[in-house]
Order: structure tokens, then sequence, then C-alpha cells
């Protein structure tokens, strides 16, 4: 792995400048000289491995080759016309587990094409600038959508609903749009506020408004919409965080690794943040890798990370394993969570070591203790089902068809909070296009 | 290491590398510096009576593919734009100081007999090893009578090698423009001038592309372009099938063959001497790359040698040429089956997609459970065209299979379905 993916400290403390910099992009955009090398390497496959391995099904060789004959303009609409966050997914996407694993160069060289380099290479230019949005409105249908949620399945259905024509009204929990994009991936992925930006163009097609502040379940319900929208849409995500239920949880220190990111994302200046001198995650997502390295690149002495299971069963890719490693992170498999100890803040925190016994993990007994100053719980969230009334759920997803809608008529859903494929920003940009495609037939609308 | 000495024209050189007569040979201090890397030989850049041409700025361009890759290039170049009397002292310097290097003197005068053989003398005084006539140059010069203007008349190849060869007593070298229906016209006249050998090809006509801001052809000068000589990796096969055709030719087999056009590996080098060339010229990858090319040049070449047995050039030189036959002689009966290596593909379908939409849709794409493909060749379908060979990424992972049938040798001429053949 690159030196410059890697931060390594000595628990001293980082100068203000040594964190911007520890924050800034973790893969530095590709020059147009690199880009073109890059570009060429591409063998232009028919039906391409990787265009079936992303969820969005972009047309990969297709944008490669409008990159190798310098049509970036092109380039962009082919990528976002599939995938109208393509440039978070360029940044966020585990590429190494999704088109990357799957270009056949890896076997053909043992590499595969930087599709994800080359994807910003692309959409970066048309997203950053203030130039015409690369995609017109059909004429008004009259026809108004609600959509709950403006992260990526909410903004990807908005867009396309747009796109055709309806007119949509977002309502957000929060402050900002973007969702997870804005408040959970790690900062050095989305550096120079790339979610708002990215928020901002897709936001240019029009006829897309967006009230923030209202909360779903609180401030109004899915009822109150149904009966002002011609179709609603879902995209509410997982909205709680799981518990350890373990003593101690509410110890000062002990925070949701997700909050203790949205935090670190919404802080300009992050050398203001504080960071414990020795902290924990507890986990083995992409989410606790994140809180993780960012933990120690924000000058923690010693992160661990601790996971109840091995590093093949981790969620969090081997790439993302890996980054974590070069960054110092400490990590711990099997064992599990007993207890939190301290008197009102976190001192340390005891684990079980577990093991597998014919598929069950189970305690093995031994346990053993880490200090611990800080301690950041990233388990998995779920659904938080207050609002959703009689719709069907079922394992603590929103049950929907192959056209995204709920076993209510007009009520369609996508994302995290539905069972599709991976939580990735990439599947939810799918739902949201499916979704949109299910809204506009339902709203009577020609198919395609 | 194979012995890489070669001979032309009764000339003898350590290698059969020469540098074309163009702008890396201009000049003394280049001309040194391409035999400190270790050319055998240069043809001098093309000389004229005084007063010298005069050239413009913006002389080149480029045709590359998608990538950083240099297909061809063009020039607008004249010839020596020194007065002739510096060049030829130049000329007496080096041969001097490289006694075994070899120097060619290229020349170009327009149609009138005493002022191509004064000039033949000065430069035959010089010292040089063989003169070349340019007859070849397809921009500017032509337009002024001379280069492709008198290359493209086979009568005025004839008198122009003629007229040097009455005045001179070293080897002539004249050399051809591609820019001509059939090379053989004036090959043939210029073995009737009395060259002792062939130099080929010249550079093609050519607009090597169009800048659209500007809206004019490259390379551009002032708002406005004209077309050019293409040469580099693009026109090799022009000039090898010219090359072949003197070589295979009854009434030129015997002309010795100075080949040039877009030599850039030792390969390119080697098919050249398996079609006949006694030597080889290189000029667009030595400016694309320096002189150090030569390096490789003869290594490879020497390398190649060795593994086949080769000692000499002479060993394999025109080993190509009785294959090298007209359609009407090949057998009909051949029959050739392309063939998937399953375990070397990496199913990136270009086969199938070249096949399934420009040829004769004979392979056959299968997607297995697992999203795996799987490509295979429809024999009954396959004409043997290479189209998937050539198309496929993986060295070998499409071999393309003779099949055993039996049949004879038949070629069109004597074929059942010929009816000309039916008539008889």
């Amino acid at each position: 792995m690159s030196a410059h993916l890697g931060v390594r400290n000595t628990g001293d403390n980082f100068s203000a400048q040594q964190i911007a910099q520890n924050f800034d992009d973790l893969h530095p955009p590709l020059n147009a000289e690199r880009a073109s090398t890059e570009a060429t390497r591409c063998l232009f496959c028919y039906d391409a491995p990787c265009v079936t391995a992303c969820p969005t099904e972009i047309d990969i060789p297709k944008f490669i080759g409008q990159i190798a004959t310098q049509n970036l303009p092109g380039a962009a609409r082919t990528i976002l016309s599939a995938n109208i966050m393509g440039g978070t997914c360029a940044r966020a996407c585990p590429t190494e587990i999704l088109c990357e694993q799957k270009c056949v160069l890896v076997k053909g060289e043992g590499a595969p094409i930087n599709i994800s380099a080359l994807q910003r290479h692309a959409v970066d230019p048309i997203i950053m600038a203030d130039g015409a949005h690369p995609f017109a409105r059909a004429a008004e249908t009259g026809k108004k959508i609600a959509i709950i949620g403006a992260g990526p399945a909410g903004l990807a259905c908005a867009h396309a609903l747009a796109v055709l024509g309806h007119q949509v009204q977002i309502f957000e929990a929060k402050t900002k749009p973007g969702g997870l994009n804005e408040y959970g991936l790690a900062a050095y992925k989305m550096a120079d506020d790339f979610a708002a930006k990215e928020v901002e163009f897709i936001l240019g097609i029009g006829g897309i408004s967006i009230e923030y502040g209202k909360v779903f379940g609180r401030d109004f319900t899915l009822a109150d919409l149904q009966e002002t929208f011609d179709a609603v849409f879902l995209g509410i995500g997982l909205g709680q965080a799981n518990q350890m239920s373990i003593e101690g949880e509410n110890l000062t220190g002990v925070q949701d690794a997700l909050q203790f990111i949205a935090d670190l994302r919404q802080t300009a200046d992050k050398s203001t943040l504080k960071i414990g001198k020795n902290v924990i995650v507890i986990g083995g997502g992409n989410t606790a890798i994140d809180a993780a390295i960012q933990a120690k690149r924000l000058g923690a002495s010693e992160v661990h990370l601790v996971y109840r299971r091995g590093f093949a069963q981790m969620g969090a890719t081997e790439w993302e394993q890996d980054l974590a490693k070069t960054n110092d992170v400490i990590f711990h498999q099997w064992a599990k969570p007993l207890k939190i100890e301290g008197e009102s803040q976190v001192q340390s925190m005891r684990f079980e070591r577990t093991k597998l016994i014919d598929g069950k993990l189970l305690g093995a007994g031994e346990t053993f203790a880490l200090s611990a100053d800080q301690v950041l719980v990233a388990i998995g969230q779920n659904l938080d089902a207050g609002g959703l009334g009689a719709l069907e759920i079922k394992r603590g997803k929103v049950m929907v068809g192959a056209d995204g809608q709920a076993s209510l008529p007009g009520v369609f859903a996508g994302g995290d909070c539905i069972q599709s494929g991976e939580d990735l920003t990439v599947q939810a940009v799918q739902d949201g296009k499916i979704a949109a495609a299910g809204i506009h037939a339902f709203l009577g609308g020609a198919n395609g | 290491m194979a012995d890489l000495r070669c001979s032309i024209a009764g000339i003898e050189s350590i290698n059969p590398f020469w540098l074309a007569s163009a702008p890396p040979t201009d000049k003394k201090y280049n001309v040194e510096r391409a035999f400190a890397a270790g050319w055998g030989g240069v043809v001098w850049k093309t000389l004229g009576e005084d007063p010298p041409v005069v050239n413009v700025t913006s002389r080149y361009g480029v045709h590359k593919d998608t990538g950083r890759g240099i297909l061809g290039m063009n020039n607008i170049e004249l010839i020596s734009d020194r007065p002739l009397e510096i060049s030829l002292r130049e000329i007496e310097q080096v041969r001097k100081e490289w006694p075994d290097r070899i120097i060619i003197g290229s020349m170009m005068a327009p149609v009138e007999e005493e002022l191509w053989k004064e000039l033949a003398i000065k430069i035959a005084n010089s010292g040089v090893h063989g003169i070349e006539l340019n007859l070849g140059c397809p921009h500017g010069m032509c337009e002024r009578g001379m280069g492709s203007a008198i290359g493209q008349v086979p009568e005025l190849v004839e008198n122009t090698t003629r007229w040097v060869r009455e005045v001179v007593d070293i080897p002539v070298f004249t050399k051809l423009t591609p820019n001509t229906t059939d090379i053989l016209l004036p090959a043939e006249a210029a073995m009737a001038g009395g060259a002792h050998a062939v130099a080929l090809i010249n550079t093609v006509n050519s607009v090597i592309g169009v800048d659209l801001d500007i809206m004019a052809p490259n390379p551009v000068l002032d708002g406005k372009g004209t077309h050019g000589g293409y040469c580099g990796s693009a026109v090799k096969p022009i000039a090898l099938h010219m090359v072949a055709e003197i070589a295979r030719n009854a009434a030129t087999r015997n002309l010795d063959i100075s080949a040039i056009g877009g030599i850039t590996t030792w390969r390119d080098a080697a098919e050249f001497i398996a079609l006949g060339a006694n030597a080889l010229q290189v000029c667009t990858a030595a400016m694309l790359y320096g002189f150090r090319i030569i390096e490789d040049l003869n290594d490879g070449l020497s390398d190649f040698m060795d593994q086949k047995g080769y000692r000499s050039i002479s060993d394999f030189r025109g080993l190509a040429v009785p294959n090298t036959v007209n359609w009407n002689d090949l057998n009909m009966n051949y029959d050739l089956k392309a063939k998937i290596d399953p375990d070397t593909c990496i199913e990136c379908g270009r086969c199938h997609i070249a096949c399934e939409d420009t040829s004769h849709q004979a392979i056959l794409m299968e997607i297995k459970v697992d999203g795996s493909r799987k490509f295979t060749v429809i024999d009954n379908e396959c004409v043997g065209c290479n189209l998937c060979q050539m198309v496929c990424p993986v060295p070998d992972c499409i071999t393309m299979e003779p099949v055993k049938n039996g049949l004879p040798y038949v070629t069109w001429p004597d074929h059942p379905k010929n009816l000309m053949k039916a008539k008889e």
C-alpha cells in the first residue's frame, strides 16, 4: 500500500496543519496524462464484467473510451446517466469488491483498471463546474412526489423523477442534504466538501425542493404525505444505532461511531476536535474502519479495533482493513465486549475471547481488558419504524417489489431501509433509480 | 553474437543500420553522435546546388493512437538548408574521423543533366561511399519539379540515374517514392539507368491531421498547412510490400535494396531483410527516441539470428521472398480454424463481438451460472480470418489451427468453382 495512504504518529499532538493534511484527499485525482495512460490500458470488453458488477450498471468501457478520446463531457454523461452520484461513488465505492474485482485485467495483468480514479477524472470537472447541468427536464407532468430523506437514495430518486418532469419535495430531518455522504463517510474520502457540491449539482436539474429539519414520525406521517402527494418515496435509511447492551455503555467517552464521524465531517477545523489517547472501536464494517483511521489521524496514541469474528468475516473489505493497518490501527479479532469500566468516564473495556463452534459464535471464557478513554461503537444501525404505520416490514427492512413499491400503493422505498444489495451509496442510487421508474409507471408514465 | 556485417552495392558496412537522409544527418555534430552510438552508416541529408533552400518553422505533424503512442509523423521540411560547401567539408572530416562508417551523399537537382552531373561530382569528391538520388520528396521540392516529381516519371528516374552513373565511379542508389501506382516501373527504370541499388520507400504523401480549432491541416503555419511526407511505424507495411515486389520481380530481383520505412525494432529490420533487403535505413524511430535505439536494433537482430542459427545477414536475406506470391498462387484448400484456450482466456469478449458484429458469427458466448463467460469457436462458421486472434489481448490464447483435410494444393486458376477455368 502506498506510503501516502498511511499516517503514522507517536502519540504526540499533531499540529493543526498536520491534522488538516491528515484529512486531505486519500486518493489525489489523476492528472490528464495518468488518466490517458490508464484509460488506454482498458480492453473495452464486450458486455464487460465490470459493468455487471456495478449496482448502477455504469457503461464503464464506454466512459473509459471517452476519456481515451478526450471526450470528458461525454464520459461524465455516460457515468451520470447511470449514476447521478458517480462522484461520491468514485470516492467511496469499495471497487475492490465491485467493478475492479471483475476487471478482466486482474487475470490478464494482475492489476485492474483504476476505474474509480478514471470515473472521478470524468465527473469532477462537470460537478465542480458552474456550467449547465448535463441533463434536461422533460415537460412538467403536474405530478408531485414526496421524498423522505435527502440521502443518496432520496436524491437519486428525486433527480430521476425531476428528469421525467415531475415535481419533487424532499423532507430531510437534518440541516444539510446528502445523508451518509455528508455525515457518514470518512472525511479523507470526501475532501473539499464534495458531498455538498454534488448535491448542489444534482439539484441543478430543477424541480426539486428540500425542507430541512422535518423529522419523519415527529413532524409528519406517511398518511399526511399520501394525502397531498401523488406518490411517496422513503429513503429514510437506518436511523437508530445498534446497542451493545452491556454494562458501562452510558459512561462518558462511549459514543456511536457514526456520530463521531458526523461530528468530524461537520467540523471545518478538525484540530478543535477532542480525541482520546487510547481509543477502542467496536465493529468490523467500513464504519468501524473509517472511525478507527480517523481517530488515529486526529492524534489518538493507540486505536484498537475489536471485532467479535475474524478478518475474513469483516464487513470491511480487505483493502479497508489494510488501510487501517497501514495507519497503525491495532486489530483484535475473535473478541466480544463484556463491559465498559470507569467511574463516570470510561477507563477501560473488558472483552471475552470468542470462537466458532458448529457455526455458532460462542464465548471462550478467557477475558482481557484494554485501557481506553474513548470507545466508538460501530455495530450497525437499525430501521426506525416510527411513522411507517402499517407498512410491511420484515427483518428490520421495508419490503418492496421489483419496482421499489412497498406494501402500500404509491409508496416506494430504497436505500439502506430496504433489503437490496450492500448498504452502499451505489446501491442506494440504484434503488432510487428503480423507484423513480416505478413511480413514473405508477403515475401512468411510459416506461423508459 | 551473430555477424551483423552487411554488403550493399559493393559497400561493406559494420551493421545494416544506416540513418536515412533526413534531419538527423544534416550536419557533422549529429552524424558523429550517431556513429558514437553505433550506427553503421548515414545517408547525409539531401544536398542541392547553392543557394540552399529556406525552410519554414513548424515542420512536423504527428499521428498518435489514443494514448501516447506515435503511429506515424509527417514533415514538410525541404532538403538541407545549409550552404553546400559547409556540408561537403563536414562530410570530408567525418569520413576521416570515422573510417569504418559509411556515408552516402544524397542529392537532388532540377531535371537538367549538367546540374545533376556537376553536383554528383562535387559530392563524390567529398569522399562519400556512394550517392543516393532523392527522387521521392513529396512536398515542397516536387512543386519545383524535383523529388517525387522526378520519381513518379520512370523516364526521368532512368535519366537522372544514368547522368550520375556517367560521372562518378562510386555506387549509385536511386531512392524511390511510394507515391506511385506500381513501384516496379520506377525500380526497373532505375535499373535501366544503371543504379547499383534502390532505396525505398521515401515518405508517403499525407495530410497528417486537421487542427479543429484553427481549421487547417497540421502542421499549421500561420493558419495554413500543406501535405507532407508520412513516415514512421504506420508506413512499414507499405514499404514491406514495395520491397517485396522488387525482390520477387524477375527483372529487378538482383537489384540491391536499401530498405526504408518505419523500421523501429530489430523485428522490423529482420522482416525487411527476410523480404530481400541488403541493408536498412532508419529515421523516424531515431527522431522519436534518439540514436541509442541502435543498441537494441543490433542486439535484438543478433539474438534473433543466433536463435535461428543464421550466422550472417545473407543467411536469411530474402528467405521470405519465394513465399511472397500472388493471390492466385494461394492454396484454396488450406483450412484454418480459430481455437480459444479457456485456461488463458480472461473473458473480455473482444473476439466474440468482433466476430459477431463484423465477421462470421463464429464465436459463441455462454454465460455460466457464476457469471463467468465461456467463448467457443463454432468450427462450421469459422472462416479462419484471424480477426479474433488479432483482437485478443492475451498472447497465444487464440491460435489458428490448420485443419488436416487431406486436400491437395489447389489455386484459384485451377479451382472447380472458377468459371473461367470451367470454360476451358
